[in-house]
């Protein structure tokens, strides 16, 4: 018997007025695994990771991470929240504050350290993403990649017990995206958990333990990379791989 | 008599001048009092209403936004003169002071208020997002994440509309209020010479010229650094 999934959610749904985005997924996550999820635009796949830290109400089903209750309303949410980092498309740094002030921030005023401790902690962190002579630049004064690994450091800096990735190299120039990917892989290699929304077909081959295959708010199919890519079962899927080799 | 002789004597006499000018003085620090009144107690429950607002509580949203549009469409002059000569029908006599302090704060309030949530508003959701997901409450990315960047856009905007408001300061001579267009007025009825509003001019530039200065500065101190 294997231990109990750290992410584990169950029978979701979820309704946007009349548009049914996720009908009825079910998703575990083990301690130290790093699952790709993928699909075409609209799958839901950004909706199923959403709700797996309360940014999006499901309408029904159930969602556990690291045996919290994350929709029972007794659930301190923003303590439940510490334990899950997100890293979004398009960054949604601070732009007001340092990348240090940004990796800061919640260990301050969430977990009440001094800025002392605070910032001794967020320089540990933007080190782990190799931009710790970055520490005092505004994100306006950084590029895509580097604004990036700053909201890494962000997430990363309050010892989450699993990383939530939506689209992490989406917006960024070709050339930013390999030291996004690289800080991704360090992290992997130090055993974090990690749920990834990505197209980054090559990293998922290298990286992932799981590729699941989402459409029309449904998992298609679930396997190891190579399954999916080299011999996927269904025939969305197929379509779906071969349309995004041919890039 | 040449024509310049009684334009300058009319606008620029000396003797009228210095005889009015310690009342234009007065009227000067009470216009200061005045509008710094306003600019406090406007600003302030102008952000008040825009924080309020932000809970989305839906009947106490109407409410607010009834209030701001009243008094941003009543013209500020209406309202000083209903506070002024209305309320005391109804037992409560405010003094013309008291009665322009109330109205302009409120008409500030008002523009104040959707100005800050014009601001608050135009903030992208992805920040509010970003700050939730690392565990802070709703209060604390309002304050830390949300404010900080609403207040920068709303700078500009706001300075302006404060002037503007500010300036109807010198509405309150309507109802007895020696300002300084009060006392300036009060000058050339009794003197018979406008010189007196001449000075009074030249105190409100005084006054409010370092204002304009001061504002375009705080824009420029507050654009993002890149």
């Amino acid at each position: 018997m294997s231990p109990a999934p750290i992410v584990d959610a169950r029978a979701l749904h979820k309704h946007f007025g009349h548009l049914h985005v996720l009908r009825g997924v079910d998703l575990q996550v083990a301690e130290r695994e790093l699952v790709f999820l993928i699909g075409p635009s609209g799958s839901g796949k950004s909706t199923l990771l959403r709700c797996l830290n309360r940014l999006e109400e499901p309408t029904s089903g159930s969602v556990t991470v690291d045996g919290i209750d994350m929709l029972d309303p007794r659930t301190d949410i923003n303590k439940a929240r510490q334990r899950i980092g997100m890293v979004f498309q398009s960054f949604n740094l601070y732009p007001h504050m340092t990348a240090l002030g940004n990796v800061a921030l919640a260990l301050r005023k969430v977990r009440g350290l001094s800025r002392a401790e605070a910032e001794a902690k967020a320089r540990a962190a933007l080190e782990r993403v190799h931009l710790a002579d970055r520490a005092e630049h505004y994100p306006l004064q950084l590029s895509g990649g580097q604004q990036q690994r700053v909201a890494i450091a962000r997430a990363i800096a309050l010892e989450p017990r699993v990383m939530l990735f939506d689209e992490p190299t989406s917006a960024l120039d070709p050339e930013l995206v390999g030291g996004v990917l690289a800080v991704m892989r360090e992290l992997r290699e130090d055993g974090m958990t990690m749920v990834v929304v990505s197209h980054e077909m090559g990293f998922a081959r290298a990286a992932a333990d799981r590729v699941v295959f989402m459409a029309d708010g449904m998992i298609v199919e679930t396997g190891r990379p190579e399954e999916i890519f080299t011999a996927p079962q269904h025939e969305r899927t197929r379509a779906f791989i071969s349309q995004i080799e041919r890039h | 008599m040449t024509g310049w002789d009684r334009f300058t004597d009319s606008f620029f006499n000396a003797r009228v001048m210095a005889e009015y000018l310690p009342k234009i003085i007065d009227g000067f620090w009470l216009t200061v009092w005045l509008a710094l009144l306003i600019i406090a107690t406007g600003l302030v429950l102008g952000l008040a209403l825009a924080l309020l607002r932000a809970f989305g509580i839906r009947p106490l949203n109407w409410l607010i936004v009834f209030a701001v549009d009243l008094f941003r469409a009543l013209p500020p002059l209406v309202i000083i003169v209903l506070l002024y000569f209305g309320l005391p029908n109804a037992g409560v006599e405010l003094s013309g002071f008291v009665a322009s302090w109330l109205a302009l704060t409120l008409v500030l309030m008002a523009f104040a208020e959707e100005i800050f949530w014009a601001g608050i508003t135009s903030v992208p959701k992805g920040q509010w997002e970003a700050a939730r997901s690392t565990g802070l409450g709703f209060l604390q990315t309002l304050a830390y994440v949300v404010l900080p960047q609403a207040l920068r856009i709303t700078i500009p905007p706001l300075t302006n509309r404060t002037i503007a408001i500010t300036k109807g300061t010198a509405l309150a001579s309507v109802v007895a209020v020696p300002d300084i267009l009060g006392a300036a007025n009060a000058g050339v009825s009794f003197s018979f010479n406008p010189s007196p509003l001449t000075l009074g001019a030249i105190a409100y530039l005084i006054l409010f010229f370092p204002v304009v200065v001061l504002g375009r500065w705080i824009e420029t101190r507050f654009a993002w650094k890149r």
